[in-house]
């Protein structure tokens, strides 16, 4: 007998990850009744695998999520143990930063938010199934047959579709290590017909602190100067709680690890062919490492603390589904860990997932109106990769509820937007992680501006609250007072100037009035030279110095690929017609048919980026959406 | 409506010939020959294997069944075809009106008369031809000379395409390599050295280069070169052009003469066109006086690409004959010292003393003297030596070329970044530009703009 819950939801969001916690905060802050459920509210924000937030181009995520106005970057400012700014001497648009975080404070921080979240209800429930009605998705229905409705259904279920680990010869089904998985939403999910694929992950195995000789190791500190990532996280708490930070330590596999594996590679359930799904290139398990470099003889391991209230170390770079006895054996062979203790096998991991080239790209599913789905579901890898798709369902969900204009960012405004834009648009075949070359417009798409870029989109859609945006706004102030003043600011070579020139920053002779700007363009200086040969009205904040310092300095390039924008912007507002017929067009090969028929891209700049589509279809799809929209 | 409806135009020029034709193109060009054409035997088009000839006649079927023309029946099946699709040609008697009526009639049966360049659109479209390739197509039949014909070929094979494709791979190749160590600066993978990547842009960029060279011989080939013949009154300017007209293959051209007041002549100078222009005209056809006449020359030099400046050997140099040379020195030019079998008061040395560097040419053109010498002298200058076409493509097209120029714009401040230091991200902005670039040739990524306006200069019925 079914019962029905007393509410009625605008938002339903299954799954409390990474994914699942930015929707619901996302549906919740935009004015939407929100419901959040998952299996287990002690693992709300869960890390399952690496004690990391951050990194190359995830760092960019995370900042991008903070400038929309999501919960990630705050999160991790609260209960980070270290962070760390990665490639500071390389070029400004790959600068980025990362935290290790204390784990269980991360997913206690991140629970305590959810639950002072106005008009967010949480709940301990096993969804079944999934309630729809004339094709449209109106609810969920839980283990205990009590049906939940809403307006639209978030799915962010992460690996827990038909989950199975594997550990050498054993198999059970599981979503995580000692979580059961959620087998029937499965079934539910396949009578809906979405197509499904496998995919697999794994983790490596963790030790106790106790048994490790880190004097073997070289030693990974945090940054002097922490930087957190949210631009509202205030300084002096954030400095208080991050301290101390703890370190790091890096070690290497040798030829006796990489021998004891292929000794046992038969025994991998990856080598042993038990797994079907794949695994991601960019992350491979050490087995692949092994296999794939035979001629490196050493791979980095970096051996991770897990928070501030444990001793468990994670041990980066020896992720293996290698039998238990193996795995004692490999971690022995590793300088350092000769007599460590490992307190939880490491595990490969298959599930399901769903293409997720049945979505638009409001992440909304195209076969069932009113069903969103979000993060690990979509066949990507990564915390920061679910959070940003589950920020973008959570305030779609929520803007189709307000019957509002959808929020779709483009591949030139953020890595949130590449990353939407590949998911939807790319055949996945192994799990999808951020990378900066994915992004074609990567100069704009910096760390350091992307509230630049996003804070007034986060505010126009009601996610960044009043104190945040008057900062924002002064900020932003700043800079263009600055910009301004060093491109009409002429310096004179007057006497004094000279000196200066010649000693204080020591670069070539002034030989005539020079502008500001002009002169910070040299290579040899930088802002703080500028700064001291003449000094703005006010001392400002290191943030704005750094953007003026970037905009100056690679202007050119900047403006070069402006014109790129320009070009592929062009092609993006070249929109296809929602109903347009595919079969009707003669000229297009049989491949560029179906894929075009499948995906129905929503512009010819999208529908020139699907596998299979060449130029010369596209030629032919502009005449014939020419000629039809002519007339 | 769709690009895929049958299309027809007449192929041939307007006016009488011995024979003319109608071309279809498209799914109803089969069906449509069907309806029209009858031939003796009752063979019907459905039927004749494909890439043959057939004789009957077109018998216009809805009035009383009356004979329209006597003609050959081509039929090509698709796909190895012009366009890619079915085609059917009808060869009738020449003359405009036989045309017309069978034209008529095939628009009647289903066709629609094709705009200007649309068979070869839809082989582009329809995937035969590349951009390039198509383009090659209009330059084929407009090309004025047997070099610019051979080019156009050249093109059209691909030759272009494939030197631009495998420009483009080996710039993705290092583009590639430098995402990666990017992405990827743990992995401790062996990328390439900075100083490598340079080397490679830099081999890269002379290959560019060399296309992109190509372009003004190319540009000179295809489309010739406006070359003034200046000098004051009675110097021998019309006997020059009189002279080189006749020793070398005039050419029928439809270029307008943009200058009224100037006589135009084209030649053909070893498959290069000359497009000449002889001041002489001016003083010839108005009774003008000296100083105006200057001022129309000065006209002429703004137009004109090269120049050849004639002197009188028997007389001193004078006012104008000073300005002349002034002038000069900013302008390609020849010197001609004309008049060499009088007595010589103006030496050779005389005109280098002004300009150090410009060729001098003796003539006296009454005798034929130096006229040989002064096309060599000509050629030297225009394409520096004696032209041989070789394998590799040359770029007559200027959307080719301006493509080429913003690629190798690219490359160059990539190679900039890279010897300056600059981080591979910024490095790879311009490459990203540069490959784009070169992808815009060959039409990876077109516009309908651009692929409009690239059909648009074709001729109705290619």
């Amino acid at each position: 007998m079914m019962n029905t819950y007393h509410k009625h939801y605008d938002v339903i969001v299954v799954g409390a990850g990474h994914a699942g916690c930015e929707a619901a905060l996302a549906a919740a802050r935009i004015g939407c009744e929100t419901l959040i459920v998952t299996i287990n509210l002690d693992t709300i924000a869960k890390m399952s695998c690496n004690p990391a937030i951050g990194g190359l181009a995830k760092g960019h995520l995370v900042k991008e999520i903070d400038a929309l106005g999501g919960e990630m970057a705050k999160n991790i400012d609260k209960t980070g143990i270290q962070f760390r700014r990665l490639n500071t001497k390389k070029g400004p648009a790959v600068r980025s930063s990362r935290a290790q975080a204390d784990k269980k404070a991360y997913q206690d921080e991140m629970k305590r938010v959810l639950e002072a979240q106005q008009r967010l209800d949480i709940k301990q429930v096993l969804v079944e199934e999934l309630l729809t009605e004339g094709g449209r998705c109106i609810g969920i229905l839980s283990q205990t047959q009590t049906a939940y409705f809403a307006t639209t259904v978030i799915l962010t279920t992460g690996t827990f579709l038909k989950g199975l680990i594997h550990i050498g010869d054993v198999s059970y089904s599981a979503g995580r290590a000692g979580e059961s998985s959620a087998e029937k939403l499965s079934e539910s999910f396949l009578n809906l017909g979405f197509e499904i694929g496998r995919l697999k992950t794994g983790t490596p195995p963790r030790v106790n602190a106790h048994t490790v000789n880190f004097n073997q190791m070289e030693i990974q500190p945090g940054d002097e100067n922490p930087l957190p990532f949210s631009f509202s996280t205030e300084r002096h708490s954030f400095l208080q709680k991050s301290q101390p930070q703890l370190p790091c330590y890096l070690t290497y596999t040798n030829e006796k690890t990489h021998d004891v594996i292929r000794k046992n590679l038969h025994r991998s359930a990856m080598y042993s062919g038990r797994i079907v799904g794949i695994g991601p290139r960019y992350c491979p398990s050490i087995e692949d490492k092994v296999v794939r470099f035979a001629e490196k003889t050493e791979h980095q391991v970096f051996v991770e603390p897990e928070g501030r209230d444990t001793d468990e170390i994670y041990l980066n770079g020896i992720s293996a589904s290698l039998p238990e006895d193996v795995q004692v054996e490999m971690v022995h062979s590793i300088k350092g860990l000769e007599n460590a203790e490992i307190m939880r096998f490491g595990y490969a991991v298959e599930y399901d997932f769903a293409p997720a080239t049945q979505l638009y790209s409001t992440l909304e599913t195209k076969h069932v109106p009113g069903l969103y789905f979000a993060g690990q579901l979509n066949g990507t890898t990564g915390y920061e990769e679910a959070a940003a798709q589950g920020l973008m369902a959570g305030i779609n969900a929520a803007l189709k509820v307000k019957g509002a204009e959808p929020l779709v960012l483009d591949r030139a405004q953020a890595y949130i937007g590449v990353l939407i834009d590949d998911l939807v648009t790319l055949d996945i075949r192994e799990p999808y992680r951020m990378f900066t070359s994915r992004a074609e417009y990567r100069l704009g798409l910096r760390e350091d501006n992307a509230d630049l870029r996003l804070t007034e989109i986060g505010r126009h859609i009601g996610l960044v609250d009043d104190n945040t945006y008057s900062r924002f706004k002064r900020k932003a102030a700043y800079i263009q007072t600055e910009l301004k003043r060093l491109h009409q600011t002429l310096l004179k070579p007057t006497a004094a100037t000279a000196d200066r020139v010649a000693h204080i920053v020591k670069t070539g002779e002034l030989k005539q009035p020079t502008l500001l700007a002009d002169l910070l363009k040299r290579p040899e200086l930088c802002y703080e030279h500028i700064a001291q040969l003449a000094p703005p009205p006010e001392a400002l904040p290191p943030a704005v110095k750094e953007q003026v310092e970037i905009q100056i300095k690679y202007e050119g390039y900047i403006q070069r690929q402006q014109r790129q924008i320009h070009q592929f912007k062009k092609l993006e507002n070249y929109r296809i017609p929602d109903m347009f017929d595919y079969a009707n067009v003669r000229g297009l090969k049989t491949e560029a048919r179906e894929q075009l028929s499948k995906i129905r891209p929503a512009s010819i700049g999208q529908a020139s980026r699907l596998p299979g589509v060449s130029p010369a279809d596209i030629s032919i799809l502009m005449v014939i959406v020419h000629q039809q929209k002519a007339g | 409506m769709e690009f895929h409806d049958t299309i027809a135009a007449i192929a041939t020029p307007r006016g009488e010939g011995g024979i003319g034709i109608v071309r279809v193109s498209g799914s109803l060009a089969i069906p449509i020959a069907c309806q029209l054409f009858r031939s003796p035997r009752a063979v019907s088009p459905a039927e004749l294997p494909t890439h043959t000839l057939t004789y009957g006649h077109v018998v216009d079927t809805t009035a009383s069944g009356e004979r329209i023309d006597e003609v050959l029946l081509g039929i090509m099946r698709a796909p190895k075809t012009y366009t890619a699709e079915d085609i059917v040609e009808f060869n009738c008697h020449g003359g405009i009106v036989p045309l017309t009526a069978v034209l008529e009639l095939v628009v009647k049966a289903g066709a629609r008369l094709a705009a200007p360049g649309e068979f070869t659109k839809r082989a582009f479209l329809n995937g035969r031809l590349d951009l390039a390739q198509a383009e090659a197509v209009a330059e084929l039949i407009g090309s004025k000379t047997e070099l610019s014909r051979k080019i156009a070929l050249n093109a059209l094979e691909g030759k272009l395409s494939e030197t631009v494709n495998r420009l483009s791979d080996r710039l993705a190749s290092l583009l590639a390599e430098i995402e990666a160590s990017i992405d990827f600066p743990e992995e401790a993978l062996d990328f390439m050295k900075v100083k490598t990547q340079l080397q490679t842009a830099r081999a890269i960029q002379v290959d560019l280069m060399h296309l992109l060279q190509t372009a003004s011989e190319g540009r000179l080939i295809k489309e010739g070169i406006t070359v003034a013949i200046l000098g004051k009154p009675n110097v021998g300017k019309s006997s020059l052009l009189n002279a080189l007209v006749q020793t070398a293959r005039a050419i029928v051209t439809d270029i307008p003469g943009t200058t009224r007041d100037t006589l135009e002549e084209a030649i053909n100078l070893d498959g290069i066109a000359l497009n000449l222009i002889d001041t002489a005209g001016i003083r010839q056809t108005t009774d003008i006086v000296e100083q105006q006449g200057v001022q129309r020359s000065k006209a002429v030099l703004n137009q004109a690409e090269f120049l050849l400046l004639m002197f009188d050997a028997s007389h001193p140099l004078n006012e104008a004959d000073i300005e002349l040379l002034q002038t000069a020195k900013s302008h390609r030019a020849i010197f001609i010292l004309n008049k060499v079998d009088l007595p010589v008061v103006t030496h050779a040395e005389a005109l280098r003393a002004y300009c150090p560097k410009k060729r001098v040419v003796q003539t006296a053109i009454p005798e034929g003297k130096g006229i040989e010498a002064l096309k060599i002298a000509l050629r030297e200058e225009l394409l520096g030596g004696e032209f041989v076409l070789g394998e590799s493509p040359i770029v007559t097209n200027a959307r080719h070329k301006e493509a080429l120029r913003r690629a190798y714009e690219g490359l160059n401040y990539a190679i900039e970044s890279l010897a300056n230091g600059m981080p591979p991200e910024l490095v790879s902005v311009d490459l990203h530009i540069s490959l784009d670039s070169l992808g815009d040739i060959v039409g990876k990524t077109t516009t309908e703009d651009i692929l409009d306006r690239i059909f648009s200069q074709f001729c109705v019925g290619k």
